[in-house]
C-alpha cells in the first residue's frame, strides 16, 4: 500500500501542498551524488596520464619501480584481496556471533551491555594505535606462530618460507579486529529489527532457540548482515595507516601468509607524500582500481543476497 | 528548552572570549620533509619565546608533498630533503630560494649482540643491499674485521617501505660506489631492493632492527643514537673507516663546495675523515613575499634558525651547519624581498 | 517441527529414537549457545590487550596539564595537547554537521520517497563505491576543493575531508536502519490518515533512530582517529587556534607526529593522547546512546 502522493489535509482546507521535506531530502540526495561523484571524477582526472601510459598492463605487471617509471600493481591487488578476505574470514563469524549474542537473551542485560561497550570501545581506537599495538603485541605472536607453522606445515604453500613478523597474517588479524565493531553493530541492528511475530511464530512451531535463529531470524536479517559485511570489507580494503605499519609493504608476490605483502591503500599511504609526477598519477590509478574492486565486491554481495532471498520470502 | 538555552550560553561565552583575546599574531605555516620536522617544530616553539608575536607552524607531509604545496602556494615555506629540481623551481611563479637549514647522516644500524663497531667496506655496503653478501661471517666482512667474532647468521636486510629522502640519499651513495647497484636498483625516494623487509618510517626500520638479531637497516643518526642501536663504521673514498657521529659528519659538510643556488650533494666525499653518507635538508622560500609583515617574520625566523637555532641541532641528532654554509645561507636569505 | 516440550511430556512413553532426536536438538542448542558466548568472550581478549597497553604507556603522562598546555617540541619535556583536543572536537563537529544531515536525509529519500528512481540508484552506487575509499583520498580531495580555493590549510578543510570519509557509512547504515522499520508501522500510520512527512517524522524515524545513531557513532569514531585526511588539509599547529581558517592541531596528527620520532617523551605523550582520544570517543558514544534511547 503506498502513501498518498500529496498531503490531503493541509492547514487551510483541502488544497494540496508540496512536501517540503521531500524536496529537502531530494536536495540532500542530489548533493550527495554530486559530491561523491566529484571525488570519483577527480581521481579519474588525476589518474588519466597513468591510465593512458600503462593501460591494463598496470593491473597485470608486478614491478613498482618509480625511478625507472615502471608501475604495476598486481601484487598490491592480490594483497588487498587477500588481507581483506582473511580479515572477513576472521571477523564475520566473530561479529555475527556477538551480534546474535547481543540480540538474543542468553544472559542478563548487564552482561550484554558490557559486551556492547567492549565492541564500541574497539571502534573508538584510532588507526595509528592499532598499528602500534600490532607492532608491540601481534607481531611477536605471529612471528612465534609463524616459526612453528613453517616447521610443521612448511610444505603447504600458504605457510611456506621464512616467517616474518611484518606479514599478511599480522595485518589481516589486526584488520579483523578493526572491522569487528562495524560488522557487529550493524548486524545487531539487523537482527534486532526482525519482527517479534516471526520469532514467536518459530517458537510456537516448536523450534529450539538456535533452530529459530538459523531457519528464520538469520535469513530475515540476511540483507542487513550482508550490508554489514560489505561495509566491513570496504573498511578493510581502504585501511591505510595500520596496514602500512604492519604488512611489510613488499611488491613481491608470494603464496605464503607469513611473508610481507602490500595493499593498494598501504601503497598510497606510503608513497603519496614523496611522490612526484607520473608516480602521483600512478598512485591515483591504484586508487581507482581499489574503487573498482569495491564495486565488484558490492555487486557480488548483492548477488549472494539475491540468491538467499529467493530461498526465503521477504517478510517485510 | 534547556538544551537551546545552554547552547546559547556557550555561544555567547565563546564570542565574548573571542572579542577579548588580543590581536592575532603573525602566522607562518610550512610543510614538507619529515626528517627535519622535529627540529623545525622546536624552532617554532623557541622562536615564539623570543618573538611572541610570530607563530611558526610546521608539519611533515613528505618532501614531495611539501614541494607540491610550495609550488601551489598554500604554504609560506616548504622543506625538502631533495631540494628542488630545476623544473620544479621553474613552476614557482614567485621564484624559489633554497636554504640549507640543517643536515643529517645516515647510518648502517644493526642488531648483533656482543658485536660492536663493525667495519663495512664499500663493496660490502652495496653487497648487503644487493643480496650478494648474505651472511654476517661472509669473508669480505671478516677480512675487514679481524678482531671481531662474527656469527654464522644470515643478514636480514631492512629498508624503508615509504618514499623518503633518506632512501634517496642512501641509494644515491650506493649507486655512486657500486655500478651494479646503480644498474639493478638505482637512486630514488622509493626503490625496489632485491632483498629485505620494509618498515614504515625511520621508526619502522628501527623497530625491525630491534626485533630480530641479525638485522641491518639504514636510518638517520638520531634514531640509531636515541634507540641505542649499534652503528657500523663505513669506508669512505679515501679508504678509511669512519664511525658515525656529529664530528665526522661536520667534516664532510665542511669540505663541501656550495654553488650559488645552495643545492649540492656530497655523494662520495673525498676527505680523509669524512663520513660518507651525509646530506643537507633545505627550507624552500619564495623570492618575493607580497605581505611585508610576513616577509619580515619569515626572514627573522630563518635568520634565527641559521644562528641560534643551530644550538638545538646536536641534542636532537642533527648536524649543526658549518660557518661557511651559514654565511652563504644568510646571503641567500637576504635576496628575498 | 515438533516441539521438544510436547515430546518431553511423554518422554518415557516415546519411541527411543524420537527421544534421541529431541535430546540431540536440545544439546545442539546448548552447544551453539556455548560457542556463541565463547566467541564473544574471545573478542574481549584483544580489547583488554589494547586497553592494557594504552593504560600502561599512556597513564604516566596523564594529568590536568594535558588539557591546558601546548605540545612539547622535540627535546622538551612537560607540555600537553589542549589545542589538539579542541581541534579534533571542532573538526569532527564540522564533519558531523555536514555528513549527518546529508547522509540521513539522502537515506530517507532513497528509502521512503523514491526507492526505485534513478537518483536513488545513483546515490546507492556512489555510496558503495566510496565505502572502500582510502582515507588519504579524502584528504587529497578536500585539499583540491577547500585548501586550493581558500589558499590556506584550515579546520574547514579538515572537517570537509572527514565529512567525505563519514558520508558513505552514515548513508548506508541509515538506509539499513530505515529498512529495518516494519512496513506494518508505515501502513498503520497511513491508515490513520497521516501524510508521508508525518509518517516519516513521527513513526519511521523514531523507530529507526537508535540504528541510525549506531551508524553515525561508528563514522565519528573512525573519523576522530584518522590521520591521513587531516595532514593534507588541516596540517598541524603548535599553538592555540584563533580561527577556523588556519592550520589546526588534532589528536590523530599529534599521535602520528609523536609516535614517529625517536624522543621518549614525545612517544610517551603519543600514548597519552591515544588514551584521551579513545576515552573521548567512548564517552561520546555512551552519551549519544543514553540521550537518544531516553527519547525512545
Amino acid at each position: 500500500m503506498s502513501a498518498p502522493e500529496k498531503d490531503i489535509i493541509s492547514p487551510s482546507g483541502y488544497r494540496p501542498m508540496p512536501d517540503f521535506f521531500k524536496i529537502i531530502c531530494q536536495t540532500a540526495a542530489i548533493l550527495t551524488v554530486l559530491m561523491l561523484g566529484w571525488i570519483i571524477y577527480e581521481i579519474i582526472e588525476s589518474a588519466w596520464p597513468a591510465i593512458q601510459k600503462y593501460g591494463l598492463d598496470f593491473v597485470t605487471t608486478s614491478a613498482w619501480v618509480p625511478n625507472r617509471d615502471r608501475f604495476g600493481v598486481l601484487p598490491f591487488i592480490v594483497g588487498t584481496l587477500a588481507s581483506s578476505l582473511l580479515a572477513i574470514l576472521l571477523a564475520f563469524p566473530l561479529g555475527v556471533a556477538i551480534a546474535i549474542f547481543l540480540s538474543e537473551n542468553f544472559l542478563s542485560p548487564a552482561i550484554r551491555q558490557t559486551m556492547r561497550f567492549v565492541v564500541e570501545m574497539l571502534a573508538a581506537i584510532p588507526s595509528v594505535v592499532y598499528g602500534l599495538w600490532g607492532i608491540f603485541v601481534i607481531i611477536p605472536i605471529v612471528k612465534a606462530f609463524g616459526d612453528w607453522a613453517v616447521d610443521s606445515l612448511g610444505g603447504f604453500p600458504l605457510f611456506s618460507g621464512p616467517a616474518y613478523g611484518n606479514s599478511l597474517l599480522t595485518a589481516s588479524v589486526v584488520l579483523a579486529i578493526m572491522i569487528l565493531p562495524t560488522i557487529t553493530a550493524i548486524s545487531r541492528n539487523a537482527l534486532a529489527s526482525v519482527p517479534k511475530t516471526l520469532r514467536e511464530g518459530a517458537y510456537a512451531l516448536g523450534a529450539t532457540r538456535w533452530e529459530a535463529i538459523f531457519t528464520v531470524i538469520l535469513p530475515t536479517a540476511a540483507p542487513g548482515i550482508v550490508a554489514a559485511t560489505i561495509l566491513g570489507l570496504g573498511r578493510a580494503m581502504g585501511e591505510t595507516m595500520a596496514v602500512a605499519m604492519l604488512i611489510g609493504n613488499s611488491s613481491r608476490l608470494s603464496w605464503s601468509v607469513l611473508s610481507p605483502s602490500g595493499t593498494l591503500a598501504g601503497l598510497l599511504a606510503n608513497q603519496f607524500g614523496e611522490a612526484q609526477g607520473l608516480q602521483v598519477n600512478s598512485l591515483m590509478y591504484a586508487a581507482l582500481i581499489l574503487i573498482a574492486i569495491t564495486l565488484v565486491v558490492n555487486l557480488l554481495g548483492e548477488a549472494v543476497l539475491r540468491h538467499t532471498q529467493k530461498q526465503t520470502a521477504g517478510i517485510r | 528548552m534547556k538544551l537551546t538555552s545552554s547552547l546559547a550560553l556557550c555561544l555567547s561565552i565563546a564570542t565574548s572570549l573571542a572579542l577579548v583575546t588580543p590581536a592575532r599574531s603573525q602566522q607562518i605555516s610550512g610543510a614538507g620533509a619529515t626528517f627535519p620536522a622535529p627540529l623545525y617544530q622546536r624552532w617554532g616553539v623557541e622562536f615564539n619565546k623570543v618573538q611572541p608575536g610570530i607563530q611558526v607552524n610546521y608539519q611533515s607531509v613528505g618532501s614531495g608533498a611539501g614541494v607540491k604545496n610550495f609550488i601551489q602556494g598554500v604554504v609560506d615555506f616548504g622543506a625538502s630533503d631533495a631540494a628542488m629540481s630545476d623544473e620544479e623551481i621553474a613552476k614557482v611563479p614567485a621564484g624559489a630560494v633554497m636554504i640549507p637549514a640543517t643536515a643529517g647522516e645516515i647510518v648502517f644500524a644493526y642488531n648483533l649482540p656482543g658485536v660492536n663497531g663493525i667495519k663495512l667496506t664499500r663493496e660490502v655496503m652495496a653487497g648487503i643491499y644487493l643480496g650478494t653478501v648474505k651472511k654476517w661471517n661472509d669473508p669480505a666482512i671478516v677480512k675487514a674485521n679481524p678482531d671481531l667474532m662474527l656469527p654464522d647468521m644470515p643478514i636480514q636486510v631492512a629498508y624503508r617501505s615509504d618514499g623518503s629522502g633518506t632512501t634517496y640519499v642512501f641509494t644515491q651513495h650506493l649507486s655512486k660506489i657500486s655500478a651494479e647497484f646503480d644498474d639493478k636498483v638505482g637512486t630514488d625516494k622509493s626503490v625496489t631492493f632485491p632483498v629485505g623487509v620494509g618498515g614504515k618510517g625511520n621508526e619502522g626500520v628501527t623497530a625491525l632492527i630491534k626485533q630480530s638479531p641479525g638485522t641491518v637497516g639504514y636510518v638517520e643518526y638520531g634514531y640509531a643514537k636515541d634507540n641505542g642501536l649499534s652503528m657500523a663504521s663505513l669506508q669512505n673514498k679515501s679508504g678509511n673507516f669512519v664511525a658515525p657521529d656529529i664530528a665526522s659528519a661536520r667534516n664532510t659538510l665542511g669540505n663541501v663546495q656550495l654553488p650559488d643556488n645552495l643545492r649540492v650533494w656530497p655523494v662520495d666525499p673525498e676527505g680523509a675523515n669524512d663520513y660518507p653518507i651525509v646530506s643537507f635538508t633545505w627550507l624552500l622560500l619564495y623570492k618575493k613575499y607580497p605581505d611585508a609583515a610576513k616577509l619580515k617574520a619569515i626572514k627573522e625566523f630563518v635568520n634565527w634558525g641559521l644562528t641560534d637555532g643551530q644550538s638545538f641541532s646536536e641534542s636532537l641528532g642533527y648536524i649543526p651547519l658549518p660557518a661557511p654554509v651559514v654565511e652563504k645561507a644568510k646571503f641567500a636569505l637576504s635576496t628575498i624581498e | 517441527m515438533d516441539s521438544i516440550a510436547s515430546h518431553s511430556l511423554d518422554f518415557f512413553e516415546n519411541d527411543p529414537a524420537e527421544n534421541t532426536k529431541v535430546i540431540a536438538r536440545s544439546l545442539t542448542n546448548r552447544f551453539l549457545s556455548g560457542i556463541c558466548i565463547a566467541l564473544s568472550l574471545l573478542t574481549m581478549l584483544p580489547l583488554i590487550s589494547i586497553i592494557f597497553l594504552l593504560l600502561k604507556k599512556g597513564l604516566p603522562l596523564f594529568g590536568a596539564g594535558i588539557f591546558t598546555e601546548l605540545p612539547p617540541a622535540a627535546g622538551m619535556t612537560g607540555g600537553g595537547f589542549g589545542n589538539a583536543i579542541v581541534g579534533t572536537l571542532v573538526m569532527v563537529g564540522i564533519a558531523l554537521a555536514v555528513s549527518a544531515p546529508a547522509g540521513i536525509l539522502s537515506a530517507i529519500y532513497i528509502n521512503e520517497y523514491a526507492p526505485t528512481s534513478r537518483l536513488s540508484q545513483a546515490v546507492r552506487l556512489v555510496a558503495k563505491l566510496l565505502t572502500g575509499i582510502p582515507s588519504i583520498i579524502c584528504g587529497v580531495f578536500a585539499f583540491a576543493v577547500v585548501v586550493m580555493m581558500t589558499g590556506t590549510f584550515s579546520a574547514y578543510a579538515g572537517g570537509m575531508a572527514l565529512a567525505v570519509l563519514m558520508l558513505p557509512t552514515i548513508l548506508l547504515t541509515s538506509e539499513q536502519a530505515l529498512l529495518g522499520v516494519q512496513s506494518a508501522y508505515r501502513e498503520a500510520s497511513y491508515g490513520l490518515g497521516a501524510t508521508r512527512f508525518q509518517t516519516i517524522a513521527r513513526v519511521v524515524l523514531p523507530d529507526a533512530f537508535p540504528a541510525i545513531m549506531t551508524g553515525v557513532m561508528l563514522a565519528v569514531a573512525r573519523a576522530a582517529g584518522e590521520t591521513a585526511p587531516l595532514i593534507f588539509t588541516a596540517l598541524f599547529s603548535q599553538f592555540w587556534a584563533k580561527s577556523l581558517n588556519e592550520p589546526t592541531a588534532s589528536l590523530s596528527v599529534l599521535i602520528y607526529n609523536f609516535s614517529t620520532v625517536p624522543f621518549p617523551h614525545q612517544i610517551s605523550m603519543a600514548w597519552t593522547a591515544s588514551l584521551v582520544l579513545v576515552a573521548f570517543v567512548t564517552l561520546a558514544n555512551i552519551a549519544a546512546q543514553t540521550i537518544f534511547s531516553r527519547k525512545n
